[in-house]
């Protein structure tokens, strides 16, 4: 082996050991809170667009599938003294202007949208972003996908889009009309059996 | 404090400061500052990361051969920003969600390298620590002032406390990326005036 080699390599990789070992030691110190930090968010979802419940929907947490059983989402449902208040559905699509956006919907139990929550998105800042505020938000509480059309007015649809964020816009109307479909194929095979 | 010391630490704040100044850390400056909270997340982040490195560089510097002095950089930088992903991950959800992919990309900001290669690979532990404590700062303030700027401008509000009416229509452009080279070369221009730079 080369001379000069010699020490160069070692120290490297005695750099690289310690560094991993530094690493591995917080990764043990953080695992917890990570995984608590990531529950804590999703129950804060589910709390906010379901309003209330006194079950833990993480227990009856359900798969359900869209039509064409193409997509997974997770459904919570949410009870008060054991009866069926409202569904929380986790559901995602890949159509954002800045990829995958993950959304929290909540329907009541006559199938209106209570309100959603975006859980994680790319969108643009201030532009993108604002299809989590009010001024759009507004417009999907107690909207009904059965009797409204759950599209942005550019697609003839009855929603406002975010002005310049009608690519966003459009991405969390999809994610929402994924987990509609997929609460109703769960509905409709549940009540045929 | 001694007259070097002070200098040391004085130094990264106005006069030699990182973003303003030497124009390093772009990718980061003009990215993450839509808002003056991001800007602030990203700029104590990152002054996280320069003090822990600088200092393990520091302590380090006589041990490592010349010919591989930029990879043990590299892997001690690399190290300490993970440690800092995972403790936002676990700590700070929302700021870490906000500053995304930022937030790994620190490992290659030629603030900290540059530092390091420039600077704590030279002195002792103490004035490294000086050192990066006053380009942490320096960074930090460029970043806070301008999502300060940016925020107040194309979203009108501060903090995320908003002050114009809901349907009012700012100047969104300077959320998006071209207002950030907008704000960033105004602010440059000033400093530069201040400075007496012609």
């Amino acid at each position: 082996m080369n001379k000069d080699l010699f020490k160069p390599v070692i120290t490297l990789t005695c750099i690289a050991v310690i560094m991993a070992l530094v690493l591995g030691f917080v990764h043990r110190l953080t695992d917890e809170p990570i995984a608590l930090a990531k529950n804590q968010q999703e129950l804060d979802a589910i709390k906010l667009v379901t309003g209330e419940f006194d079950n833990d929907p993480f227990a009856e947490k359900m798969t359900i599938t869209t039509p064409n059983k193409k997509q997974k989402f997770i459904m919570y449902p949410a009870r008060i003294d054991g009866r069926l208040n409202a569904v929380a559905v986790k559901s995602y699509t890949n159509t954002g202007f800045g990829g995958r956006i993950d959304v929290m919907t909540g329907f009541n139990v006559d199938g209106s949208i209570n309100t959603f929550k975006i859980i994680s998105s790319h969108e643009t800042p201030g532009l993108g972003s604002k299809t989590d505020e009010p001024r759009f938000k507004g417009q999907l509480e107690g909207f009904h996908p059965n009797k409204q059309i759950l599209k942005v007015k550019q697609d003839g649809g009855d929603v406002d889009a975010v002005t310049a964020a009608t690519i966003s816009s459009r991405a969390v109307l999809r994610a929402i009309e994924r987990a509609y479909s997929a609460l109703q194929n769960f509905n409709t095979r549940d009540n045929n059996e | 404090m001694s007259n070097t010391a002070m200098n040391n630490l004085t130094r990264g704040i106005v006069r030699e400061n990182p973003v303003l100044v030497m124009l390093l850390g772009m990718c980061p400056t003009l990215g993450v500052t839509t808002s003056a909270i991001n800007g602030l997340g990203m700029g104590l982040a990152t002054m996280f990361v320069l003090m822990m490195s600088n200092m393990a560089i520091s302590c380090v510097k006589k041990v490592i051969p010349d010919i591989v002095r930029i990879p043990s950089f590299i892997v001690i930088i690399a190290s300490f920003v993970t440690v800092l992903e995972m403790l936002m991950q676990a700590y700070t959800p929302d700021l870490y969600a906000a500053l995304g992919i930022y937030i790994p990309l620190i490992v290659v900001n030629c603030i900290i390298l540059g530092r390091a290669e420039a600077f704590a690979s030279k002195n002792t532990i103490f004035q490294s620590l000086l050192d990066a404590i006053g380009m942490g700062i320096g960074f930090t303030l460029a970043l806070v002032l301008l999502g300060s700027i940016r925020e107040v401008l194309g979203n009108g509000s501060i903090f995320g406390y908003s002050f114009v009416s809901e349907n009012a229509t700012p100047l969104l452009l300077f959320i998006m990326p071209p207002g950030a080279f907008l704000a960033l070369g105004g602010i440059i221009a000033v400093v530069n005036k201040l400075r007496g730079v012609n």
